[in-house]
């Protein structure tokens, strides 16, 4: 079994899906001869053609329509944003568009589409190149919303979402895109979508996490093991819609819940998770909720983007803050 | 190095303001009953019109967007689109849309509040892959090439047909669009119904361009103006436009020159920023009349046929509007039942959750 890291699960998922079913088609900027700035697509347009390969002209709001138009013909476009901060000038066709052609036409048109892009900071980008807006798609009716964690989960993820019937966002996190290596079967067995992932068992508090966070999660959960706290880490893996169920039956378990998440503090997928926990076991919990998250302002240039990022260590601390107001 | 590029506009018409023939019409136009079929579906759609404001103002159906003087050009496109072919409509587009299955009562349906209205079929009884109306400005461009590309990638000869108003060609999606079609030669043909007014701003302020069709050079494709008042100029156009696409020599902009005779829809007041005698030199040059009065002086149409398809229009009108109103609502809970192709859990819950506001709602009965 190949040890691949996460863009290479991706470009691999791809080469599997193109060859499984000839609707499939991939579509974006630089995808083709270049095969995407981070080499997402590389080797695609050498094998299926650049029929099925497409560089579109450089327009955001065309690949967002495009892949509309396709989709309603019964093709299954995978179109790729080069960066999710160059996501916005599609947002128009994402949210008033694909997010709801099932619904306005009674399930006569749908559109079997994904939605790629690169998101999360922290790897010296310029500014645009760094944002961690899951919560805006995750909000918006219609849509699903995946981030895999692994190259495993992004191989299996991204499978699952292109023979997925409605439109998914799935958003890869390149800050991990080549830091990790794990092998990974090219076998076609999709992960399933909709559910989240136990990723080590414990006993004390739930710590939940998605992207590349769950990296950090997982350090701080083997640290915290070492000073006798017993931590269960969740992978969310679907943003949308939420397993809360899985949450719910950990958080009944711990009695206590720490969310991590590199996008910015407020309105983010965090409070919702800790909304939904307090409206459901909130006698459960022996503690208040803690959040670990990145800051409500503008992610900083890179010179400062180290004190913006989440590390183990600051897990650590929200973790200890959520023991020491345990009743 | 220089580069010199040529480009001229001239508007295609074939009959003039008051019917009479301005040059040699095309060979199609000898088969005088399809210039009558085209001009009982113009009388039609417009007695559709008036009544569809009628409802609005009655409270009978909400805001919407009235087609005066734009007759001949959706009548003119849908008539020469292929049943096969996939329209990609703008919200102001109920006479093409009407020519290819969706009917009255959909219309209807739509402005009077229901995803019904988007759920029709072609006129061959097939489920159509036509789009719905599209109500944000000019998005629906980019799914025509989406569409066209579709069809390209899989060698079918299908057209994909996008329209939209002339203020909608100042967005980006429709550049966009445009751009893409030119560069992957799509079979695509693009409509602009230029009715002279978005919303309250006029066509001279919108686009410093003499012509709206030139915005078509940019994207390497032919652009072409029509007098959108003539029936007989907008389906030839079209047909052409149509053959090239199909023939695989890429993608045409139509630019369709009429005047938007109503407010912007009802919810609008045009006396507010336009003037009376404008407005009264547009009715002139409007559509329905100018093929009447071909027709009369053909004599192949008279008062008393006239008198005869008013009525029957009228008829036509009423049953589909007797239609509308016995379908009743939908069922409340419809709004989660084609949310995603199968409902998650957490869907399912707040769904019945719905269900339970609904009967409260309703003293006890859901529907």
């Amino acid at each position: 079994m190949a040890k691949v890291c996460l863009i290479e699960a991706v470009n691999m998922a791809l080469h599997h899906e193109m060859a499984r079913d000839e609707n499939v088609v991939c579509l974006g900027e630089d995808i083709g001869t270049n095969g995407g700035v981070f080499r997402a697509t590389v080797g695609l347009k050498d094998k299926f053609g650049f029929k099925r390969v497409m560089d579109t002209p450089l327009a955001e709001g065309l690949i967002g329509g495009l892949s509309v138009g396709m989709a309603s013909q019964g093709l299954r476009p995978v179109a790729e944003f080069q960066f999710q901060g160059f996501i916005f000038p599609a947002m128009e066709q994402i949210i008033c568009q694909a997010a709801r052609m099932r619904s306005r036409t009674r399930g006569r048109l749908t559109l079997p589409l994904v939605y790629r892009a690169p998101f999360g900071g922290f790897i010296h980008a310029p500014e645009h190149h760094s944002e961690s807006v899951e919560a805006l798609f995750a909000h918006v009716p219609g849509l699903r919303v995946v981030i895999p964690s692994s190259p495993a989960r992004a191989y299996g993820l991204l499978l699952a979402a292109i023979r997925s019937n409605d439109p998914v966002m799935f958003f890869e996190p390149k800050r991990i895109y080549r830091t990790v290596k794990h092998e990974v079967e090219d076998n076609g067995v999709a992960l399933p979508l909709d559910v989240a992932f136990i990723l080590k068992p414990g006993t004390d508090i739930t710590l939940v996490s998605w992207g590349a966070s769950v990296n950090e999660t997982l350090i701080a959960a083997e640290k915290l093991a070492d000073e006798g706290i017993s931590a269960e880490v969740i992978d969310l893996a679907t943003i949308k819609p939420l397993d809360i169920d899985t949450i719910l039956k950990s958080v009944r378990k711990t009695g206590r819940l720490c969310i991590v998440h590199e996008a910015a503090k407020s309105f983010g997928v965090g409070a919702e998770i800790a909304a939904q926990v307090s409206e459901q076991a909130l006698w459960e919990l022996k503690a208040p909720i803690g959040r670990v998250t990145g800051y409500d302002v503008t992610m900083p240039y890179y010179q400062n983007e180290k004190y913006y990022q989440i590390h183990p260590e600051d897990i650590l601390l929200g973790v200890k803050k959520v023991m020491e107001q345990s009743a | 190095m220089t580069f010199t590029s040529k480009s001229t506009v001239t508007q295609v018409r074939y009959l003039d303001e008051d019917g009479n023939v301005v040059q040699p019409l095309p060979a199609w136009a000898d088969d005088l009953d399809k210039l009558i079929e085209f001009y009982k579906n113009m009388v039609l759609v417009r007695t559709y019109d008036k009544k569809a404001i009628a409802l609005q103002r009655t409270g009978q159906m909400g805001t919407y967007p009235s087609h005066l003087g734009a007759e001949a050009v959706g009548i003119g496109v849908g008539s020469a689109m292929a049943v096969d072919d996939v329209y990609v409509p703008y919200y102001r587009d109920m006479p093409t849309m009407m020519m290819r299955g969706a009917t009255m009562t959909h219309n209807l349906l739509y402005w009077g509040g229901s995803e019904r209205g988007s759920y029709f079929n072609r006129p061959d009884g097939q489920l159509s892959e036509d789009f719905p109306i599209c109500v944000p400005i000019a998005t629906q461009c980019t799914h025509a090439t989406g569409v066209a590309g579709a069809f390209k990638l899989r060698g079918e000869k299908r057209v994909a047909v996008t329209a939209i108003g002339d203020g909608g060609t100042s967005k980006g999606d429709f550049l966009e669009a445009l751009n893409c079609a030119g560069a992957w030669q799509l079979p695509c043909v693009f409509v602009i119904n230029n009715n002279q007014w978005a919303i309250s701003v006029p066509r001279a302020i919108q686009c410093g361009a003499p012509t709206l069709a030139q915005k078509a050079v940019g994207a390497g494709i032919p652009g072409v103006q029509v007098d959108g008042n003539d029936i007989v100029a907008v389906y030839d156009v079209m047909q052409k436009a149509l053959e090239r696409a199909r023939s695989g020599k890429g993608a045409t902009l139509v630019e369709a020159v009429s005047y938007r005779l109503s407010d912007h829809t009802t919810a609008d007041d045009a006396t507010r920023y336009r003037g009376s005698d404008e407005v009264n030199a547009a009715w002139k040059r409007e559509p329905v009349k100018r093929l009447r009065q071909y027709l009369h002086n053909q004599g192949v149409w008279n008062e008393d046929k006239e008198v005869a398809w008013q009525n029957e229009c009228n008829q036509k009108v009423q049953a589909a509007v007797d239609e509308y109103l016995a379908l009743g609502k939908e069922p409340p809970e419809s709004m989660f039942d084609y949310h995603f192709e199968s409902l998650s859990e957490p869907l399912a819950g707040q769904r019945e959750e719905m269900i339970a506001k609904a009967m409260r709602m309703q003293g006890g009965h859901n529907g």
